[in-house]
């Protein structure tokens, strides 16, 4: 299930402007790939290209290819609706949708696309869901009760609940623990940890104690100078990244000398 | 000692510049209260001794600023002066905004309850000459006109809110929202008129139907739905749309699913206020639907009555003697006030029932 992801010489464009510029990297299935960086460097404009979503911006663009075990996603005729399929999302803010409730928010992947599915197993795909985000104990008695009523970490594990419901193979973070404290923020990282036996998970983070605890492989994104495009710099096993970085940059920001 | 010393000689940083104190004089709490009292006897022995009305309120109200003003100024200061003057002003234009609200109610109320009867709401007045009679072929001639209204409208104007907030890009979306403008600013009666003119052109001159006055209103009230739906659809919170494009959600669906509902509460808000917009509107009646004194439930056939141009005619052509009819006017007026009434409730029901709630 799990899917493996290849990039290759890609850049990325809003309009005119070269936003990141020769990416390639090769995301190994069952892994958490964490990509870090200072802001503005295009790490969540790279994240958003990997599920198709980059192009919701009018005029916004990408020359390159993208592999997905071996279908590249920007081939002719894909539709980016069944690349995001394959490739789940979860946001910087958790968004659950405030009309629904609780279980329709976890069903919502299905129910929107009026997917013809059993009750008995939308029930139990539901549960499963919120299992496996670990929130099924905490929110098992009020299902019906609006998503919106549970606190932020709750809400972004109910968002994490909902992007698994509908199986993909990849499951894409921007920045999941930026809005979070400290407790919620323990709880989706050893959540992110269970997944990964699952899903192939690629995190945007901030926090670099974040990358270092849960990833497996860290990828370095930095701008080259202001009004310069964003460029991985370094991607390499995060033990080596955290402990013997070969590109003098990548040191200087992991050891927090950056700027 | 030294260090003293050099203290004293740099400037003196720890004293604040303008060393106020922090408690200042206070006016006694019933001050405002009692200056108002005053005030209201010292208008009302004015008023009895010959002044009228609205001299005596004004000299009372000028009075009760500029006292208030003075004895704030003296005790506590010109900030707390100029606060409550600003005060006593607000509150004096609100009233002052208040006085044609009260006076059309109680006018609309008094002259319009002697006729607020079983046979105003039952009668139509065919064959009524003077005394008796009712409105029942106009309540529901406004009904089936407005209903037909807001049926050609809704559709219209949520579309047109969508294409814009949605897919609208470049030149033709720019044009739809500079001519929803225009059109928002169309006096009534040309969108009478231009209903008059579009079905005399396919039936001929002389041409009147209930639809004429539907399209007609319709003209008004298109503008008005489209732009309180763009505002509604414009604060769904874009997180969301990508939330439902993550899910691997197509445009259409996101839209009609996730962000309709979302907005669903302000829309019907908005329908329902560009309904009560709509309802009293007489001028596009006028000329589209005219008046008959029968009933008329068959908005495709000839003439109908509705509920103001009703008033309008009770009021203009009365007849011998004229006070049936004139009460009849004011019961038209009366029953049109309530109506707008209980939609403006509605729409607020409306916005309580489908608002996305957050606690459960």
């Amino acid at each position: 299930m799990a899917k493996r992801i290849e990039v290759k010489d890609l850049d990325i464009y809003y309009d005119k402007f070269l936003a990141v510029q020769g990416v390639s990297m090769t995301i190994q299935p069952r892994s958490i790939t964490a990509l870090i960086g200072p802001s503005g460097c295009g790490k969540s404009t790279f994240l958003r290209t990997l599920n198709r979503m980059h192009e919701l911006v009018p005029n916004a663009r990408v020359d390159g290819k993208i592999f997905m075990d071996d279908e590249d996603l920007y081939g002719p005729g894909v539709d980016p609706v069944s690349v995001r399929r394959e490739i789940g999302m979860v946001f910087q803010r958790p968004n659950p949708f405030p009309t629904m409730s609780i279980y329709e928010n976890v069903a919502a992947g299905l129910r929107l696309n009026s997917t013809r599915i059993k009750k008995a197993d939308l029930d139990e795909l539901v549960e499963r869901s919120l299992r496996s985000a670990n929130l099924w104990e905490e929110v098992k008695d009020r299902l019906n009760r609006p998503g919106s009523g549970l606190s932020g970490g709750q809400q972004q594990r109910l968002c994490i609940a909902r992007a698994i419901a509908v199986q993909p193979g990849v499951l894409l973070m921007d920045e999941p623990c930026s809005a979070l404290d400290p407790i919620s923020t323990q709880a989706i990282e050893d959540l992110m940890l269970e997944l990964k036996s699952d899903y192939t998970i690629v995190i945007v983070t901030h926090n670099m104690q974040q990358a270092a605890r849960v990833s497996d492989v860290t990828g370095f994104f930095n701008l080259r100078g202001v009004g310069q495009p964003g460029e991985l710099v370094e991607i390499d096993e995060t033990t080596k990244i955290f402990s013997t970085p070969s590109n003098k940059a990548t040191e200087d920001y992991i050891s927090g000398r950056f700027g | 000692m030294p260090t003293t010393t050099s203290r004293d000689q740099g400037p003196d940083l720890h004293t604040p510049l303008n060393a106020a104190p922090l408690t200042h004089g206070q006016l006694p709490r019933r001050a405002p209260q009692s200056v108002f009292l005053a005030a209201l006897v010292a208008g009302i022995a004015l008023l009895l001794s010959g002044w009228n009305v609205a001299a005596a309120a004004i000299v009372a109200g000028f009075g009760y600023a500029v006292v208030v003003y003075a004895w704030s100024r003296a005790v506590e200061g010109p900030r707390k002066a100029t606060d409550r003057l600003v005060t006593a002003v607000v509150t004096g234009a609100f009233l002052l905004a208040l006085i044609p609200l009260i006076s059309v109610v109680f006018t609309v109320i008094s002259k319009g309850a002697p006729r607020f009867d079983d046979q105003f709401f039952t009668y139509s007045m065919r064959g009524v000459v003077g005394e008796g009679g009712g409105a029942y072929h106009a309540i529901m001639g406004t009904l089936i006109i407005t209903g037909l209204a807001a049926l050609i409208s809704v559709p219209i104007g949520l579309l047109t809110a969508i294409y814009l907030v949605e897919y609208g890009r470049g030149k033709l979306a720019r044009a739809i929202t500079f001519f929803v403008d225009v059109m928002t600013g169309i006096p009534s009666i040309v969108a009478g008129l231009f209903a008059y003119a579009l079905f005399a052109l396919i039936f001929g001159p002389g041409v009147r139907m209930g639809i004429m006055g539907a399209v007609a209103l319709s003209v008004l009230m298109i503008p008005v739905v489209v732009r309180s739906t763009e505002e509604m659809l414009k604060i769904v919170p874009n997180e969301l749309r990508e939330a439902a494009y993550a899910l691997a959600v197509p445009k259409w669906r996101t839209i009609v699913k996730v962000v309709l509902p979302t907005a669903l509460a302000g829309i019907a808000t908005g329908v329902t206020l560009a309904v009560a917009r709509v309802i009293g509107e007489t001028a596009p009646l006028l000329v589209t639907v005219g008046i008959t004194s029968s009933d008329n439930f068959n908005p495709f056939d000839g003439r109908m009555a509705t509920l103001p141009v009703f008033s309008y005619y009770q009021y203009v052509t009365p007849g011998v003697p004229p006070d049936p009819a004139l009460n009849r006017a004011w019961t038209a007026a009366l029953t049109l006030i309530i109506i707008v009434m209980v939609l403006n409730l509605a729409a607020r029901l409306i916005s309580r029932l489908f608002a996305p709630k957050t606690r459960g």
